[in-house]
């Protein structure tokens, strides 16, 4: 027998919002911090490292977020590590923003002109001086609105995280539509919920974006 | 007299090109030296092999006793000797003159910021642009940008100065003002190394004029070597300079 739906559901998806956009800022602020480290690897003197990061890059790239959902879930379980549904998704989420953005965060640094750092170095800088002093302000104006453009897809992907049972939004739409058989309805609403976060995210990329055209500082 | 930068049998190559094919001069302390010669010469690389942005195959550059050919050269104490302006500026656009002039000196030198400020100010009133220390680089001339950049090299109160084609980006008007600069510091005793398209300025300025050719040291004289060129090279190459 189908439930009616109610003003209840609409209160249970939005805790289920709350839940994507925590699961979100956590894959962000956790990914943010992996990708610095491995952009820095990537634009490493020694070619081994250069290499190294690179080829992990491309094979955390290569790989589906929803195949490294499971490996960190079910992967961890073998070796008796039982990870709760937020920690595993937000270590997978992690992983995935952080092989992106570190690519991204890469082509920004290595877009600011090479002669920016030689003439820094001229001045006796040393390499990480002249990076943070001269090439990461630059390149950091130069990355904002891809970075923030790469937020919308993260928001999107946790929705994968419903698959081992945490319940953001997605799942609470699901669950909601075992009970009301209403998909349209349901769904409807929890796209519209995506959208409301999403769009003002790239809204807020594009805004950033002509700004970044329009003079140097 | 001891020389401050000398260059012995010099050769570098790019990949299979030999750009510097056995390079040797000698600059002593206060000589302003003029290097010119047509594009592809050579002279911007050896100007680039002086401070190590180019390291060379063979041969030995001592820069103020630091050896600059030898692969274990601390650079950074290398380039705290020397300082060298770019032919394209080179100034940090997301920082204001002052702040452009003052990182290396807070960073490197760890001066205070007050000591830093008068050092910047004082670096800004030599190349007459105090009323800029505010301004943005892209709020400025070419060649005002191009003396903010020697400012900023001096403020590190180097014992050598490169100047890698420093006006060759420049109009007639604002190229006068760099050079008047550069004759400034000439005569205020600074080692320098011009690499130069300005003929009026080697012959004007230049204690010695160095003439180089095909990656070797063609000719070397003081003023009157231009007006009276002893290889057929140089003679052919100021034919052009009307």
């Amino acid at each position: 027998m189908a439930q009616p739906f109610t003003l209840a559901h609409i209160g249970y998806m939005l805790d289920g919002l709350l839940w994507t956009v925590i699961l979100s800022a956590l894959a962000f602020a956790l990914g943010g911090v992996a990708a610095f480290g491995v952009m820095l690897l990537r634009i490493s003197r020694f070619r081994a490292v250069r290499l190294g990061a690179f080829v992990v890059v491309q094979i955390i790239q290569g790989i589906p977020l929803l195949v490294i959902l499971f490996a960190v879930y079910f992967g961890l379980g073998i070796f008796g590590i039982q990870v709760p549904p937020l920690a595993a998704a937000g270590i997978a989420m992690m992983i995935y923003s952080a092989a992106f953005l570190a690519e991204i965060w890469r082509g920004c640094v290595e877009a600011v002109p090479r002669t920016q750092f030689e003439a820094a170095e001229c001045l006796a800088l040393t390499r990480w001086e002249a990076l943070t002093k001269v090439i990461l302000p630059q390149a950091l104006r130069l990355a904002t609105p891809p970075t923030v453009g790469f937020m919308v897809q993260v928001v999107k992907s946790t929705s994968l995280a419903s698959v081992v049972g945490f319940v953001e939004l997605t799942r609470a739409a699901q669950i909601i539509n075992n009970s009301t058989f209403q998909p349209f309805l349901v769904f409807g609403i929890a796209g519209a919920l995506y959208f409301a976060v999403c769009w003002p995210l790239s809204a807020w990329s594009r805004v950033l974006e002509r700004k970044l055209h329009v003079g140097r500082h | 007299m001891s020389a401050v930068i000398e260059l012995k049998d010099v050769h570098k190559s790019f990949g299979l090109v030999e750009v510097l094919k056995g390079v040797s001069l000698s600059v002593a302390r206060g000589e302003a030296i003029a290097v010119i010669g047509r594009s592809g010469s050579g002279k911007s690389t050896a100007l680039r092999c002086v401070n190590r942005l180019e390291t060379i195959q063979s041969g030995e550059i001592t820069v103020c006793g630091h050896p600059v050919h030898d692969p274990r050269l601390d650079v950074r104490k290398l380039r705290l000797d020397v300082g060298i302006v770019f032919q394209s500026y080179n100034l940090f656009p997301h920082l204001t003159v002052e702040e452009n002039i003052m990182l290396a000196p807070v960073t490197v030198k760890k001066l205070r910021k007050a000591q830093a400020r008068d050092l910047t100010a004082e670096a800004l009133a030599r190349v007459g642009l105090a009323e800029k220390a505010q301004a943005y680089p892209e709020q400025l001339s070419g060649g005002q940008q191009q003396r903010v950049a020697i400012a900023r090299s001096l403020a590190m109160q180097p014992q050598v100065m490169l100047f890698d084609e420093v006006t060759s980006a420049l109009d007639p008007e604002l190229t006068g003002e760099v050079l008047r600069v550069m004759e400034d510091l000439a005569k205020g005793g600074m080692t320098m190394l011009v690499v130069t398209h300005e003929m009026g300025f080697a012959r004007r300025v230049a204690d010695r004029i160095v003439y180089m050719h095909q990656g070797r040291v063609w000719e070397v004289g003081d003023g009157t070597m231009l007006a009276n060129p002893q290889t057929p090279e140089l003679r052919a190459f100021m034919s052009h300079d009307l």
